[in-house]
């Protein structure tokens, strides 16, 4: 398959009171069309900021990302984002949430009645047309998520970006948002690059698993092909010799290889997770400059 | 069959009647009916007693009982001057239906009965001038609030100009109101009178300054994740103010607005005293400077109404507020 979006070289320093601080450094990937990406890795090691990369919320100082022959440089509904903690407008239900991406992403090019159909169908998808005209305060954590999956699939994207979609949920509700991507994904063989903390999920939905070493300067440490048939049933994987390997290479980047030192309160070790903590603030200042 | 549901405040009035009302519904009376009726019984007491002890060179300080007299009095004077006023035009319109039976080609001239503005004309004068000036101050206050809010380096130019503006009391704005309308205001057939003017733009200029702070605060704390998705979505900056930013910063606009109207209720009073606008303020003035020994209690009279409008005029707003933000849980009592 030929390559829809391709990192080369992406590397971001972050403008700090306390000097220049390199989140990322040569981040090479190349992903192809219709691939399930998931990026995992110790917090703070710049999975959002590659993720924002891509959306173009964030400019990469070195390097770029290209999608489909072009250069990303700012953000389009062509690489739509479903943001951590939902993100739908409070005043809208859930059908004029999604409205407002279709009119804006669709005008001129579809006809009001078109649109109506094409907000129903991606509801339908998420399996919320039934609460559609309920406002996110009305509806549960997990529906408000679909809510904004249905929006980010509204807009059409070539590329889908979750940004720890299911971080906020709890275990079930979680649960059944996988078995609901997975299905969405089956039908639509969409291109997905998801951000996830869980190596359970990052196995069950993936294709390929991008683990990425911790910062400062994180890159990926290691790429791991998750060649489990589709469709994937979560009960009889558990016990799946395949899933197990998997789920053994991922935890032995992250806790062997890539062991994060948790500073103890009252001792001065501060080492990694200090500078992990400075990635996420740098992160989240560029994002409010931006 | 009880299809029809009664409002439940309403249905413990109801059971309380009917003797069926258990001791929660007693004691919920009894808080929301019950001990507002005992403040008002305690406070009229502690006036009446106190207004009898305070001597003044207008008599006796008017307790609750001359206050009601002054009140049913202002309400006789303006039922009276509303007769004047019809008999007035009855005679009027006799008049000239006689005079076209005879000549058929009179041009008609209709004159307008010309009293004295009784207390709710007044009232009445009172009411519009400040609904002008609120709007007035608003029209400005949310665009300019926006703007300030939208540009972090806007919102810091212009910060200490506003912390500096907003105490000035409205009695240091007027002379140079008044000087600037009488010098700008000048055409012979004016459609507003200049003192009316005056207090309108005098209530604008003090009242403009909470709504234009809490929209600038609004719109400042518009959720990143927000504005992530007006960006992935390429919304143009007309979109992105009307579809994001605007309904983000309703509940705070709102908040500017309620404190803005009790402020601009507050500067009224001082405005109309001082620029002779026929309203509350200038009653007030006026029977201060008549100094018959009616005056004190038609002042209280007016204290008193100046305190159920303002009252009155929060809790509309209020209301308005429940009814427009979507956001129920920023709306306070």
């Amino acid at each position: 398959m030929k390559s829809i979006l391709e990192l080369t070289k992406v590397g971001i320093v972050f403008d700090t009171p306390k000097g220049g601080f390199e989140a990322l450094k040569d981040v090479d990937l190349k992903i192809s069309d219709g691939e399930f990406i998931s990026l995992i890795g110790h917090s703070g090691c710049g999975k959002s900021t590659v993720l924002n990369i891509v959306a173009g919320l964030l400019q990469a100082t070195t390097g770029g990302a290209i999608l489909e022959g072009k250069e990303v440089n700012e953000p389009g509904p062509e690489r739509a984002v479903v943001f951590q903690n939902h993100s739908l407008l409070p005043w809208l239900s859930a059908y004029e949430n999604v409205e407002l991406a279709v009119r804006q992403v669709f005008k001129g090019s579809k006809t009001r009645a078109e649109m109506r159909e094409w907000v129903e169908h991606n509801l339908n998808l998420v399996h919320m047309a039934h609460a559609m005209d309920k406002r996110p305060e009305e509806i549960s954590g997990g529906m408000k998520q679909r809510v904004g999956i249905a929006r980010a699939l509204a807009m059409e994207p070539k590329v889908l970006l979750m940004d720890e979609p299911f971080g906020a949920l709890d275990a079930l509700t979680r649960a059944h948002l996988q078995d609901s991507v997975m299905e969405i994904h089956a039908e639509l063989k969409n291109t997905v690059i998801m951000i996830t903390h869980d190596v359970d999920e990052a196995v069950l939905l993936s294709d390929r698993i991008v683990m990425m070493t911790n910062g400062p300067s994180a890159t990926i440490g290691e790429v791991l092909d998750v060649d489990l048939p589709r469709p994937r049933d979560r009960l009889a994987l558990a016990d799946d010799a395949g899933f197990n390997r998997c789920r053994q290479r991922v935890l032995q980047f992250l806790y062997d290889k890539q062991r994060k030192v948790q500073p103890m309160p009252a001792k001065s070790g501060k080492g990694q997770a200090a500078s992990g903590q400075a990635v996420e603030k740098a992160d989240s200042e560029a994002l409010r400059q931006a | 069959m009880s299809e029809f549901t009664l409002p439940t405040w309403i249905e413990s009035y109801r059971d309380l009647v009917t003797g069926k009302a258990n001791k929660a519904q007693v004691s919920e009376l009894a808080r929301k009916l019950g001990l507002p009726v005992l403040g008002l019984l305690a406070f009229l007491f502690v006036w009446h007693v106190a207004a009898a002890s305070i001597d003044t060179s207008l008599g006796k300080f008017p307790g609750p009982v001359d206050t009601w007299a002054q009140a049913q009095n202002l309400y006789a004077e303006h039922k009276v001057e509303r007769e004047k006023a019809d008999a007035f035009d009855e005679r009027q319109r006799k008049r000239i239906e006689e005079r076209l039976a005879v000549d058929p080609d009179y041009e008609v001239k209709w004159r307008d009965y010309t009293g004295s503005p009784t207390y709710l004309d007044q009232i009445y004068t009172s009411l519009y001038t400040v609904l002008a000036g609120f709007l007035l101050a608003s029209v400005f206050a949310i665009p300019l609030g926006i703007i300030i809010g939208l540009s972090s380096s806007v919102y810091a130019a212009i910060n200490p100009l506003i912390q500096v503006l907003k105490p000035v009391s409205p009695l240091a704005w007027l002379p140079l109101v008044t000087m600037v309308v009488s010098a700008v205001y000048t055409t012979d057939d004016p459609m507003f009178a200049k003192s009316f003017v005056n207090s309108m733009i005098t209530v604008s200029l003090c009242s403009l300054w909470p709504t234009l702070l809490n929209t600038a605060v609004g719109v400042t704390s518009v959720s990143q994740d927000l504005n992530n998705v007006s960006r992935v979505l390429r919304l143009g900056w007309l979109a992105h103010i009307f579809k994001i930013v605007l309904p983000s910063a309703l509940p705070m606009i709102f908040t500017g607005l309620r404190l803005s109207l009790g402020i601009a209720w507050m500067v009224l009073i001082a405005a109309e005293m001082l620029a002779q606008n026929p309203g509350l303020g200038k009653f007030v003035w006026d029977e201060f400077q008549n100094g018959s020994s009616q005056s004190l209690g038609r002042i209280m009279v007016a204290v008193i109404t100046i305190g159920i409008i303002g009252f009155l005029l929060d809790r509309a707003m209020l209301g308005l507020q429940r009814w427009l933000v979507w956001d129920k849980q920023a709306v306070q009592r």
